[in-house]
């Protein structure tokens, strides 16, 4: 058991099987799906709790999101410690700014690396709120429910992002 | 339904906790929390992130509805709009390809040591979701409600009985991963 814990990968077959058992425990145990954009919802609403308490109860988005340390923002910090342990075991952890295939493309420069993984994520954000979840709460989780809007959902978010790979790798790049 | 540990709050503090540490975990394993495998599924050259996806929908779909069928777990499908499924879904994927990661694996990546996901895709997410706080009560009533789907579930949509569909769809996605291991994707 424990060599396999410190393999650098697992088959995606297992790691997804896995995902698929925890998804069901999530229901079973907690009463909702594994969506992980929530937290970013909550943690800017802690964020702007802490500029001004006023303002940001005003907005309508967080009286719905209530901005909270509750089991939807533990989500990410939780993802963040898995992944540690995971990589950590397997030797894999290492600290980089530019992944070489971008550098390969867009060159070893981590500021401009930098600044496409902030537009990268800002539209990550808008979007996956816009839409009402993200690969995981749409993709994954509201799949297994066999939610209609979250199956369309899930083809629009690879829709947009092999037009976008394409543009960026094929065209541009 | 336990429904008195999903009122325990700091239980569930704690299982959000434990629940993101075994899926980063296994997000890290699966190998989707690294760059050059999600950008390889937007690119159509590595099928690593499908095959995850469609294993845990495999598995997934089938648990959940027994789940469900013992009334052990109740669905939190919810109606959706092209207006807002479609529309948001085109440009996260715009964040998804220029980012390289989602939500959950942009955490993965940063807990894995790639500073790009840590202080440039998580701020973004935070400046995002922001920005959607603000634009929301002008988009709520709008553009977000515009085409309303037919139906929440697939099998109110096809007018099917549940089970005939969960059996069509995992026949469906065993045959896509059967066809993708074919071709040697």
């Amino acid at each position: 058991m424990v060599p396999y814990l410190s393999e650098a990968v697992w088959s995606p077959y297992v790691a997804g099987a896995g995902i698929g058992i925890l998804s069901c425990l999530a229901f079973l145990l907690s009463d909702r799906p594994i969506g992980c954009s929530t937290a970013f919802v909550k943690a800017r609403g802690l964020i702007g709790t802490l500029i001004s308490r006023e303002k940001t109860e005003k907005k309508e988005y967080y009286r719905e999101i209530v901005p909270a340390v509750d089991w939807a923002f533990m989500i990410i910090p939780g993802i963040m410690i898995g992944a540690a342990i995971s990589s950590l075991l397997s030797g894999q952890f290492h600290v980089s700014w530019v992944p070489p295939l971008w550098s390969r493309t867009f060159g070893p420069d981590p500021l401009v690396r930098l600044l496409g993984a902030l537009a990268g994520g800002i539209f990550l954000g808008f979007g996956s709120r816009w839409a009402g979840g993200c690969t995981s709460g749409h993709g994954i989780n509201g799949s297994i429910q066999l939610s209609l809007a979250s199956m369309v959902t899930a083809c629009c978010f690879f829709a947009g992002g092999i037009g976008m790979a394409f543009l960026m790798f094929r065209i541009l790049g | 339904m336990l429904t008195e540990l999903h009122k325990n709050r700091s239980a569930q503090v704690v299982l959000g906790l434990l629940f993101g540490i075994c899926f980063g975990f296994l997000l890290q394993k699966g190998g989707v929390t690294n760059f050059s495998v999600i950008e390889g599924q937007l690119l159509l050259t590595d099928f690593t992130v499908l095959k995850l996806m469609l294993s845990a929908v495999i598995v997934g779909m089938a648990g959940f509805h027994l789940l469900k069928h013992f009334g052990l777990v109740q669905s939190h499908a919810a109606s959706g709009t092209i207006g807002s499924n479609v529309i948001g879904g085109l440009i996260f994927g715009i964040g998804f390809a220029l980012l390289g990661y989602c939500p959950g694996t942009v955490a993965g990546a940063a807990g894995t040591g790639a500073l790009d996901a840590l202080f440039g895709g998580m701020v973004g997410l935070l400046i995002g979701a922001g920005l959607f706080a603000e634009v929301y009560p002008k988009v709520r009533t709008g553009i977000l409600n515009k085409g309303p789907f037919p139906a929440v579930t697939v099998p109110e949509f096809l007018n099917l009985n549940l089970w005939v569909v969960v059996i069509l769809m995992e026949v469906f996605m065993i045959g896509i991963l059967v066809v993708l291991e074919n071709f040697g994707l």
